[in-house]
């Protein structure tokens, strides 16, 4: 498996993650790296075998429909960026 | 050439839970900005999500009423994107395995009744609200909204007009708010609609390309958009272009749908089960605590309302729109204790004429059901006249009061004394000799003539039935 | 004061042979002296620290304490403490001052602990040798040319260098193990769920799970007694009691059945390491075990597993650090394209890049069945290869690590060199069971650790088979050159 640095970049900005231009390479050589060491596991059989995405075997607990918050705003913005009025700034987002 | 439209909607019900899916933090409406917002709706470093179990119910109830299967075991996802109202940089979701599956719901459309196909309904988390007003260049972000539950309903591609869609969304939209799990306010955004719409050659069996249209916040909108649409795509399409596959946004001012290419960039949303929580089970003890607690539903009740009152269908149909109509005219019907049809006539026509007038809805209505039941009994008991009744309708509408004291007080109380109305008709024939020559002559049509000036002589109250017949008397 | 252990401190303050104030302050004079050194802090947080000791003195004086009350103990920077800077390790959370504490802090601050600071770690928790902290790397007080092992780098160098008696740590392939058999101390990873993850700044969260570390056994008793327990604000806790496990460490091991997967002594673990390993399965005969080889066949597919399923998770998780509501914001971003890659990509180390674009890559469309689902799949015969194992013996044995601390930069080059000194310890997480390090002996001057893995939720079982043979042995009580003092 060998990743091209295109692809790095597809990859990179799916996760929006800057990597700059003369990293890339370097980005790709380890990528393909790893990727050709997990290649391994298409070599074994899994055809009947469930996926496990959790290591106990249990069911989600569900919580009462209770409000438990209350407004913690300033604390909460008190490390933030940018606020202005209470809200989260961003540079504007274009629909 | 003739074109088949296809349409399949996908409506966002907020479920009306008091806390958030995934947080004990209130869903209220209209706070102010990120006050509502809690650690978890934040998404800051190291926090949790634990399932709102009332949120779990609001969906297998929705799931019994469309006669849906309940999956036993569901599955939340993530599907990851960036926005910055997406405050995790995912939305937890359901992907390949909802909670709700298969179901179905019958519409009728122009006396034709139709069943649309539900493919699902999942339960997922709302994303905040982007506020582009300008804040020197920025936009604001208020997250109130995120995490609200939200029951995504998705259809078949089984509608083939706007006409059919909006027939659609009304009959979900009435039906969340009898399940009581939404309520259903569209301006706050509790209920949301996005419309796929395509075209095909009529005949042919291969779906069109489709766009999205998305945001559609009112049924007049939905309409307006996918007719927009349709003929966007005919367009296209009969001038030899391709429509192709993509998101719109329908622009209520310009009246016009257009591309929105910030969301088109390759999306790839690498859904992936949730490891923070687990696997939601759903037991059949759940499902039938769940079922105990239906309400009878929209189609139940149109029936039964045919078979117990003697209405139309389309009287049943109007009266079960809403539960909060059904609701009211039952009362009416009950606290009247007088005829099914005459209430209806009272509800659908004269209050819903006033209702409309003021823009108000049937929970919203000046005159509640046991007033208009008084006056309904009123008319039952010949006390006044359905003419006087309208009259004493306005009077109870726009000053208050109850029908028996505004009838008393006006001095409205119907004659029935068949003197007093045979001395009157004995009047108004005296005073009119040239008149009632001529009625004695043949001439029929001035009977009308003599019970109007009977009726002004008193004032409307006279019985109009006994004036008839003693009036068809004295003139012979 | 630092020679004791923690449960001997205990026993200290309850006797009233020192205070908690004075015993606080022995030990941030020694971080003082001795950390700079080996930067096991990122922070240091001696006014709480003292606050809570006077706390904790009134509380023994008026005989409300409990085992911890006045013990200094750190914490991994990993874990959210409020009004405290909690940084993961990252710049990207440099600025972040957690406005709540995480359960386990709560947990220890209840119990009336002392917290004496945050922990060094590798960024994020990804790393086996804690050089991808933003702090700058660990020194392994054994020898600070080599590595404390990572990610708990901190907690094990500060607890070896007798700088705090206990640290926790968190564990996601290794993290507490692996840096407790580099550093000579001891270590346990509970079962997942054992440990409310609330708080605990996620890595890969159907992995990770928080733990004890300490010096012996009997320490991380009475640690994993203050952290475990049901907690309704993580979904994957799990209710269920907690035994006392205190009282279990003293059971005999006549009977106990031994397994040595026959996997975990093959090609790559240094020879010095298997000898040890062996001579301490040897003091375990001695001790009443039997001992048996086992088979878990399905181990060598347990790392490029977990280097798909961690990623995947962790670029997820990781999604959140965008530079809108805390966390590191690059300066004047042009656009919301600009501010979301420069602020990430300013905030990420390498190696963390790396992860989030692997697991990316791993769950994209096109990918996902072949990478993520395999995985997933494997996760299940490599679960399945334990569970089959327990029916046959109680405790697995082995070794930690494939081999003692390594220098600085001798990994760092190689990603999948790196990732291969998790061997032994991957497969744990991927079934979610609990798993201990302690010290078994010396290689090249450097400490060797030997795991033990149990079934799951068995912690009080693990402590107790460590426990008996630290009663048996003074592995555990070898201290670093240097530091004595």
């Amino acid at each position: 498996m060998s990743l091209s640095a295109a692809e790095v970049n597809k990859i990179a900005w799916l996760a929006r993650l800057a990597i700059d231009d003369d990293k890339v390479e370097a980005y790709a050589h380890d990528l393909s790296q790893i990727l050709g060491f997990v290649e391994q596991l298409g070599s074994v059989d899994t055809g009947r075998v469930a996926p496990m995405a959790h290591p106990l075997d249990e069911a989600q607990r569900l919580r009462p429909d209770d409000v438990t918050e209350t407004d913690q705003r300033a604390l909460f913005q008190a490390h933030a960026p940018l606020v202005e009025a209470g809200l989260y700034l961003v540079p504007k987002v274009i629909e | 050439m003739e074109w088949e439209t296809v349409i399949g909607l996908e409506i966002h019900a907020q479920l009306a839970t008091r806390s958030k899916i995934f947080s004990g933090a209130p869903t209220a409406y209209g706070a102010e900005p990120n006050t509502q917002a809690c650690a978890i709706d934040l998404g800051l470093p190291g926090v949790l999500p634990v399932l709102n179990r009332e949120a779990v119910r609001m969906a297998v109830k929705f799931g019994l009423a469309i006669g849906a299967e309940i999956a036993p075991v569901s599955v939340f996802a993530r599907k990851n994107y960036f926005y910055p109202d997406l405050p995790k940089g995912y939305q937890i979701s359901q992907y390949d395995l909802p909670v709700v599956a298969r179901g179905k719901l019958s519409i009728n459309v122009d006396g034709k009744a139709l069943t649309i196909g539900i493919t699902r309904a999942h339960l997922e988390e709302d994303a905040g609200k982007s506020l582009h007003e300008d804040f020197h260049g920025y936009t604001g972000i208020d997250l109130n909204r995120a995490g609200t539950p939200l029951l995504e309903i998705v259809s078949e591609p089984d509608l083939r007009s706007a006409k059919e869609a909006v027939a659609y969304m009304k009959k979900l939209h009435a039906l969340v708010r009898y399940l009581e799990i939404c309520d259903g306010n569209m301006q706050e955004g509790s209920f949301r609609c996005d419309a796929n719409v395509s075209v095909r050659p009529k005949g042919q069996t291969k779906f069109g390309t489709r766009a999205e249209i998305k945001n559609l916040n009112s049924f007049r909108f939905v309409e307006k958009a996918i007719n927009h649409e349709i003929a966007r795509q005919i367009e296209i399409l009969e001038g030899g272009g391709e429509v192709i596959q993509e998101t719109r946004l329908y622009d209520s001012v310009k009246d016009e749908t257009r591309s929105m290419r910030s969301k088109e960039e390759a999306n790839d949303y690498r859904y992936f089960p949730d490891p923070d929580l687990l696997p939601l089970e759903i037991s059949s003890g759940f499902i039938e605590e769940v079922k105990a607690t239906l309400p009878e539903l929209p189609d139940a009740k149109r029936d039964r309302f045919k078979a117990q009152y003697g209405l139309s269908d389309y009287d049943a149909e109007v009266l079960t729109a809403s539960r909060e109509m059904a609701d009211f005219y039952e009362t009416v019907v009950r606290e009247a204790a007088g005829d099914p049809k005459l209430c209806a006539n009272w509800v659908m026509v004269e209050l819903s004429g006033l209702l409309n007038k003021d823009g108000l809805e049937i929970t919203a209505s000046k005159i509640d059901a046991a007033g208009l039941a008084s006056l309904v009994r009123r008319i039952a008991d010949a006390t006044i006249s359905g003419k006087i009744a309208k009259q004493v309708l306005e009077t109870m509408w726009n000053e208050g009061g109850s029908a028996d004291d505004i009838i008393e007080r006006q001095g409205l109380k119907q004659i029935t004394d068949t003197g007093a109305i045979e001395s009157i008709i004995d009047q108004i024939i005296a005073a009119n000799p040239e008149q009632l020559a001529q009625y004695r002559a043949g001439k029929d049509k001035l009977f009308g003539f003599f019970v109007g000036q009977a009726m002004k002589a008193t004032q409307g109250k006279a019985n109009p039935a006994q004036l008839n017949e003693l009036l068809k008397k004295k003139l012979q | 004061m630092h020679r004791k252990t923690l449960a001997e401190l205990a026993a200290g303050l309850e006797r009233r042979e020192f205070s908690s104030v004075e015993l606080t302050q022995a030990h941030l004079a020694r971080i003082e002296r001795l950390d700079p050194a080996l930067n096991s802090f990122i922070t240091t947080t001696p006014e709480i620290a003292l606050a809570q000791a006077r706390a904790a003195d009134e509380r023994l004086a008026k005989g409300e304490a409990g085992p911890l009350t006045g013990i200094p103990i750190a914490q991994k920077d990993i874990f959210c403490t409020k009004g405290v800077r909690t940084s993961c390790g990252s710049r990207m959370l440099d600025s972040f001052v957690s406005p709540y504490d995480a359960c386990v802090v709560e947990r220890f601050n209840a119990a009336g602990a002392v917290m004496l600071g945050k922990l060094n770690m590798d960024e994020f928790a990804m790393g086996s040798s804690n050089e991808t902290s933003y702090y700058g790397p660990v020194k392994n007080p054994w020898n600070t040319a080599t590595v404390p092992g990572g990610s708990s780098g901190g907690s094990a160098a500060a607890v070896a260098a007798r700088l705090v008696p206990g640290a926790t740590g968190t564990d996601t392939g290794g993290s507490i193990r692996q840096p407790a058999a580099f550093c000579g101390i001891t270590g346990l990873k509970p079962t997942y769920g054992r440990v409310s993850r609330w708080g605990m700044i996620a890595f890969a969260s159907s992995l990770d799970q928080a733990g004890p570390m300490a010096r012996t056994a009997e320490d991380c008793a009475i640690m994993l007694q203050t952290m475990a327990g049901f907690d309704e604000r993580d979904s994957t806790c799990v209710d269920r009691p907690v035994p006392d496990y205190r009282a279990a460490l003293g059971n005999d091991l006549d009977g106990l059945r031994i397994g040595l997967p026959k996997e975990f002594f093959g090609e790559g673990l240094d020879p010095a390491i298997a000898g040890l390993i062996h001579a301490a399965v040897d003091e375990y005969r001695r001790l009443g075990a039997i001992v048996r080889e086992i088979s878990l066949p399905n181990m060598h597919l347990s790392v490029p597993a977990y280097y798909v399923v961690a990623p995947a998770e962790c670029s997820s998780n990781l999604a959140r650090f965008d530079g809108v509501r805390f966390g590191h914001r690059c300066e004047n971003p042009t656009d919301l394209a600009d501010l979301y890659t420069r602020s990430r990509g300013e905030g990420f180390g390498a190696e963390v890049k790396r992860r989030i674009l692997i697991g990316t890559y791993a769950l994209s469309a096109g990918y996902y069945d072949a990478y993520y689902l395999k995985a997933q799949k494997i996760r299940r015969l490599i679960s399945e290869d334990f569970r089959r194992a327990f029916e046959e013996v109680d405790v697995i044995m082995g070794p930690t690590a494939p081999s003692v601390a390594f220098e600085f930069g001798a990994k760092s080059a190689d990603p999948i060199a790196m990732y291969l000194s998790d061997i032994y310890t991957i497969a744990v997480n991927l079934a979610g069971l609990p798993g201990m390090s302690i010290p078994v002996g010396f290689s090249n001057g450097l400490p060797v650790g030997m795991q033990i893995i149990g079934g799951y939720f068995s912690e009080d079982r693990l402590l107790n088979v460590a426990h008996r043979y630290q009663q048996a042995t003074d592995w555990h009580t070898r201290t670093p050159a240097g530091i004595a003092d």
